[in-house]
């Protein structure tokens, strides 16, 4: 039998860092501030879009400022949110589902959109320097 | 086990429906644009601006960028309940943010009819 008149150690104070999340916790938390980002960078997704599509002269600026490693390395990190909201989002809808609702599963998948989405990101990264 | 009484509206229900909806509409639409840039080459302006205009880019650009505009809106607006807590605040950012939104949305439009 417990003992119920054992003193419980109270306030209990957990370490929420991100660092100390488990893996669909770090997974949850980047969607969230991928999504964020990605809304922040819409009004730019759109500034390009319509530069490369507006005339001759827009594509070549476009080019020209696509070609600046600034904007490159920016470029970099709008990847990597998106592709990380893309794999976690596909995570999502199949737990909306059902589909790896499991612990070692859960951790799996959390695993593979972390791992997926740096790994995609690097890999385009290098062919777009 | 809380004992939750069923009344009133529907919940945020078609909220949550409408970012899985065009969830799936946008991860496909990328798929296609995707497929259709990769085999663009090599990369001028005339080849960029006619990729564009095969109809099934420009179905899946127009489809990706109305559905990014309501996705971002459930999106923003789960945020803003979440972490901006006086009413009066979150609100205000809510209209800024649906302003911005439907800016862009026309913005979108202009890009796709100009295409």
């Amino acid at each position: 039998m417990p003992d119920l008149t054992a003193k419980k150690k109270r306030p209990l104070w957990y370490n929420l860092s991100p660092l100390n999340l488990p893996l669909p916790g770090l997974v949850s938390i980047f969607h969230r501030v991928s999504g964020a980002l990605l809304f922040l960078g819409l009004v730019w997704f759109l500034f390009l879009l319509d530069m490369s599509l507006a005339s001759e002269a827009g594509f070549a600026r476009f080019r020209a400022y696509v070609g600046h490693p600034l904007v490159k390395l920016s470029l970099l990190g709008f990847l990597w949110a998106y592709l990380h909201h893309f794999f976690a989002g596909i995570r999502y809808l199949f737990l909306d589902i059902d589909k790896g609702v499991g612990l070692p599963a859960a951790r799996a998948s959390s695993y593979a959109v972390l791992a997926v989405s740096l790994a995609l990101t690097a890999l385009l990264g290098m062919r777009l320097w | 086990m809380v004992e939750r009484t069923i009344v009133g509206a529907h919940y945020g229900l078609s909220g949550w429906l409408a970012q899985r909806i065009t969830a799936i509409v946008m991860a496909l639409a990328t798929l296609v644009m995707v497929c259709g840039i990769w085999s663009a080459s090599p990369l001028t302006y005339a080849i960029w601006k006619s990729l564009f205009a095969k109809w099934w880019m420009w179905l899946s650009l127009s489809l990706f960028l109305l559905s990014v505009m309501l996705h971002a809106w459930v999106g923003v607006r789960d945020i803003l309940m979440d972490y901006i807590k006086p009413t009066g605040i979150r609100l205000a950012l809510e209209v800024v943010f649906l302003l911005a939104l439907a800016y862009y949305t026309v913005w979108a439009m202009q890009i796709l009819w100009r295409i």
